[in-house]
């Protein structure tokens, strides 16, 4: 999966080091690779003006060039920040948010008058506030790459971001209905008309305190176990944030009617704890949870009801979207018909109808997208998130400390099962639970998020990719001494 | 702690794998299913891309479709208003569609095979070329006139229909069905409005939406006399043979006396079977139906178009506007012998006896025509696009020969006497030959009766040129005579202007 470009001797081997691996920082690739995605979401946005208006407007390069600017300049603070970063991740993130940003403007074009298409601003609309989150959401990816020298000192802040994240998860369950329900899910904070969603934010929160947790838990977690029909089973005192985790997942779904944010942070607690302690049975015992409880879930809305009524409303939607296609099913069965529509080919940037669809800029757009792009393009998309998942686990896999693995195994596989959760949801895979496709659909907080996930990761692929020994140390170490060593975990080396 | 690493990996692949596996499924297998679903309303976004044909009377647009700036780019329209509802039908965007809209819609539509070859030119010129022209058989002025007529009759009538056709050919030259409703909201692209108006036009308890004139059937009254005289006259009655006639009837078997419409019709023992038929006597028609048996009147009937299911009006190959069958009923008493007092009421029309107007009209244009019925039709023409090819011209056909010649013959002299000094006198047009039917129908014991009129014109030449078939639902007394005065109004206008063939 290496990147071909034009290789720009790095620092690190222009000082004569004749070490085994060639510290190459490929910030050049990663420049490269940026340019295209640009010129890829211009013609997209080209694209969509000529389909739609007929003519291509002198400005439809506007939004193109803005976003490239900024990610410029992100790769500009990468260039100087963390120089040895993995140089995959931004032009693939680039690409996703420019084609995200292009599909919302795209959106509010088809909803504006005819008359008033040509002079829709590069700012107005929802595709333009998207623009707008994009602007801010990498300037924060930026910050916390030059707040964040070195991925372990986070590992400082562990029990307070792991208070912050079951806090911000929990806010909006406790909130009023008036400022945290939006269609049926409490998920918000709502002020004015600013809303944010604190369960994006959690998530990155909650994962650091995982990763600290199990990295000093893991000995314990693997070896004092009693066995059980052929499984080790930890103690029950180790085995209590396990339960907690759960029962928070559990009171989501109860609480926010959110199954897809307890299946998330459900999905990472048990893959961090697997990744931790390399034991298979945790696997078992997550799968078994989950399914028990997802079933248990089904059989109590369809009996009791009360807040188990809307997962079973959903499942049942799943099983039969066509039961009732214009009420219940009405989404599912339009989004269904939107990627039908598209088959193969798609009808092309701005020939389709995604208006028809409910949420097409939220919950639904990679079906809005599919409609338009055809199956070529949406398989593109998905193996474009593949690269960037798999590009995140690389970079756990060749990180050297054990607390970094973690973050990012556990990042990287949180945001592929986030795709896999909603876009397994709109084409009927599995049962549709509100999720926002990352980088995609319209929407600060997923946005901001995500950007500061991909930072994180940045950063671990800097701190995996950067030689280990010579004369690299003048390279950009933080400043304030070595960072605090997490206790009881040791540092491994890669092995092959 | 890479081993796990590295499964994680694998199963995120595995994870992927089937996302991509079920979008092949939706997007490659199920493509066509859901692209073609009933609930995609995309389909219809993608009808109104392309222009949609004209459908014409006379050289006029009686249905069009105009550019728009909202999201479905044309616009139907329907500039006759009520006039042409029950024949072009509507085309909405989100209800189902009627008429020669429905019927014609490929071509209209501009998907028919037919057009391949435009469609294929619009790949190269990049433009959407609109759908084909179908051009219609009516006549624009006798539809002014049946329109007119009926929606102003002079009996207060608020429910009827009334059907023209060029006997020679089978043409329709004027369908009005009352009351009508106008199209031009059921197409409105705002669909709330669209459905709204529908539903309004469904509720209404005079039932607007019904083509009274193909596909409701109604007792024809003493018009089916015209079938009972045809039985007798290929079973050995002549014009002028006498048969029993009277004040009153009782059927053998039952207490009902049939009596004559009023007493100074027919009270002589016996009146010839043209004299029964110009005056419209019942009692004589009664008997004669007895005498025949039910065999035979329902046979007749049958010759005449009776029964048949399959009528569709249309093109004459296949398809078309959808008719209803016309009945004679059973004519058995409960353990299956035959009824008597049922076969009397029979033959005058009543009991389980139900026709349409067009096979009222079919009746009197295959009498005016020698005994020979022509297939009725709608669609004249079918046009491409650019006017220049024609797909389709329609070649008239013989549907069936109910009567011989002669007896064709007759009937049509029993006819004009009717127009000439019985029932029918309003029926007449100077310089023409005009003959008919009238009938007067009771619908149940409390409501008016129903007035009929069925006849046609002939020229100077003995060539029919127009059969006409007029019902005033509940109309009272003076029924048929108003329906037999529209009736020669709608000929008159089908001879000045005969419309398409």
């Amino acid at each position: 999966m290496t990147v071909a470009a034009t290789p720009a001797p790095s620092p690190a081997t222009t000082g004569g080091e004749s070490g085994v691996r060639l510290a190459r920082s490929r910030r050049n690739a990663e420049l490269s690779l940026l340019l295209l995605a640009m010129v890829l979401v211009a013609a997209y946005m080209a694209t969509v003006e000529a389909n739609l208006l007929d003519t291509v407007t002198p400005d439809f390069w506007m939004p193109a060039a803005a976003l490239g600017a900024v990610f410029l300049g992100l790769h500009l603070v990468i260039r100087f920040l963390a120089p040895f970063a993995d140089p995959a991740l931004l032009p693939a993130v680039a690409l996703l948010n420019g084609l995200g940003v292009g599909f919302l403007r795209r959106i509010d074009l088809g909803e504006a008058a005819p008359v008033d298409r040509e002079d829709l601003a590069t700012f107005a609309g929802i595709g333009g506030r998207q623009l707008a989150w994009t602007l801010a959401a990498v300037i924060l990816a930026a910050g916390l790459l030059a707040i964040m020298r070195d991925h372990r000192s986070v590992s400082r802040y562990a029990y307070t971001l792991g208070l912050a994240g079951i806090v911000l998860v929990m806010l909006p369950a406790v909130l009023p209905r008036s400022i945290s329900e939006i269609n049926g899910a409490k998920l918000w904070i709502r002020v004015g008309g600013f809303s944010l969603q604190p369960g994006e934010f959690a998530k990155l929160a909650l994962l650091v305190f995982f990763a600290y947790y199990l990295v000093r838990k893991r000995e314990v977690l693997s070896l004092a176990s009693r066995r059980f029909l052929g499984i080790d089973f930890p103690r029950g005192r180790d085995l209590g944030p396990v339960v907690v985790v759960w029962l928070i997942s559990l009171l989501v779904l109860v609480f926010e009617k959110d199954l897809g944010t307890s299946l998330l942070y459900f999905g990472m607690f048990v893959v961090t704890l697997y990744i931790a302690t390399e034991r298979v049975s945790w696997l078992l015992i997550g799968l078994l949870l989950f399914f028990g409880g997802a079933y248990l879930a089904y059989v109590l809305g369809s009996t009791v009801g009360g807040p188990f009524a809307n997962f079973y409303l959903r499942a049942e939607i799943w099983l039969d979207p066509f039961a009732d296609p214009t009420d219940k099913g009405y989404q599912l069965v339009q989004g269904l018909l939107a990627l039908g529509t598209g088959g193969l080919f798609g009808a092309g940037p701005g020939g389709g109808q995604p208006d028809i669809l409910p949420e097409v800029q939220n919950d639904f757009i990679f079906a809005g997208i599919g409609e338009e792009i055809g199956l070529f393009g949406l398989s593109a998309l998905l193996v474009v998130y593949l690269l960037i998942v798999e590009r995140g686990l690389r970079a756990a896999l060749a990180v050297r400390d054990s607390f970094g693995k973690l973050l990012a195994g556990g990042l990287a596989f949180t945001l592929g099962l986030q795709v896999f959760v909603i876009v397994g949801g709109i084409s009927k895979l599995i049962p549709l639970t509100g999720q926002t496709t990352p980088f995609l659909s319209a929407g600060g907080s997923s946005l901001m998020a995500n950007w500061l996930l991909i930072a994180v990761l940045l950063r671990v692929s800097d701190g995996a990719r950067r030689p280990v020994t010579g004369s690299s140390g003048k390279a950009s170490r933080p400043s304030g001494g070595p960072p605090e060593q997490l206790h009881g975990a040791p540092t491994e080396v890669i092995k092959p | 702690m890479n081993a796990p690493l590295r499964r994680v990996g694998i199963v995120v692949m595995v994870l992927f794998g089937l996302l991509f596996a079920n979008l092949n499924w939706i997007q490659a297998y199920k493509a066509d299913e859901y692209r073609t679903s009933d609930y995609n309303g995309r389909v219809q976004v993608a009808d109104y891309k392309r222009k949609r044909g004209n459908i014409e009377a006379g050289g006029t647009a009686v249905a069009t479709s105009k550019e728009t700036t909202g999201k479905l780019k044309f616009q139907r329209s329907y500039p006759g208003g009520a006039k042409y509802a029950h024949v072009l039908g509507y085309k909405p965007v989100n209800l189902a569609d009627t008429g020669i809209e429905q019927v014609e819609n490929d071509f209209l539509a501009g998907t028919s095979d037919q057009l391949i070859g435009d469609r294929f030119k619009d790949m190269f010129t990049g433009d959407e070329t609109g759908g084909g022209n179908v051009l219609l058989t009516l006549s624009k002025r006798a539809q002014d006139v049946a329109y007119d007529q009926m929606r102003n009759n002079q009996v207060d009538a608020k429910r009827g229909a009334a059907i023209a056709i060029d006997p020679r050919t089978g043409a329709v030259q004027a369908l009005v069905s009352m009351p009508s409703f106008d199209p031009n909201p059921l197409v409105s692209h705002n669909t709330t409005e669209a459905a709204a108006e529908i539903n309004k036009l469904e509720q209404n308890p005079d039932g607007p939406l019904k083509n009274r004139a193909l596909s409701e059937t109604l007792p024809p009254g003493s018009t089916f006399k015209i079938v009972v005289a045809a039985a007798a006259l290929e079973n050995g009655v002549t014009k002028t043979t006498p048969i029993p006639a009277g004040s009153s009837y009782t059927p053998p078997t039952s207490g009902t006396p049939i009596r004559n419409a009023v007493a100074s019709i027919c009270p002589e023992p016996q009146v010839t079977l043209l004299e029964a038929v110009t005056e419209s006597c019942n009692t004589g028609f009664a008997q004669l139906g007895v005498r025949l048996g039910a065999d035979k009147v329902k046979e007749k009937a049958r010759q005449f178009g009776f029964e048949q299911e399959d009528l569709t009006v249309g093109q004459l190959g296949e398809g078309g506007l959808r008719t209803a069958a016309s009945r004679t009923g059973d004519m058995l008493n409960p353990d299956g012998s035959p009824d008597p007092a049922a076969l009397a009421q029979s033959s005058i029309g009543q009991n389980n006896v139900r026709m349409t107007p067009l096979q009222g009209a079919m009746i009197a244009g295959s009498i005016a025509n020698g005994g020979s019925q022509m297939r009725p039709y709608l669609v004249r023409q079918l046009l491409a696009p650019d006017r220049t090819t024609s797909y389709y011209t329609a070649k008239p056909r013989e549907l069936r020969q109910p009567v011989s010649g002669q007896t064709a013959s007759d009937l049509r002299d029993m006819m004009v006497s009717v127009v000439q000094k019985g029932t029918g006198q309003k029926a007449a047009i100077s310089g023409y030959t005009v003959g008919g039917k009238t009938g007067t129908a009771q619908s149940a014991p409390d409501r008016p009766d129903h007035g009929w009129f069925i006849g046609f014109a002939l020229d100077k030449n003995g060539n029919p040129v127009s059969a006409v078939c007029v019902v005033l639902e509940q109309a009272g007394s003076g029924g048929s005579a108003e329906a037999a005065r529209i009736g020669g109004q709608i000929m008159r206008a089908a001879i000045a202007d005969p419309g398409g063939r």
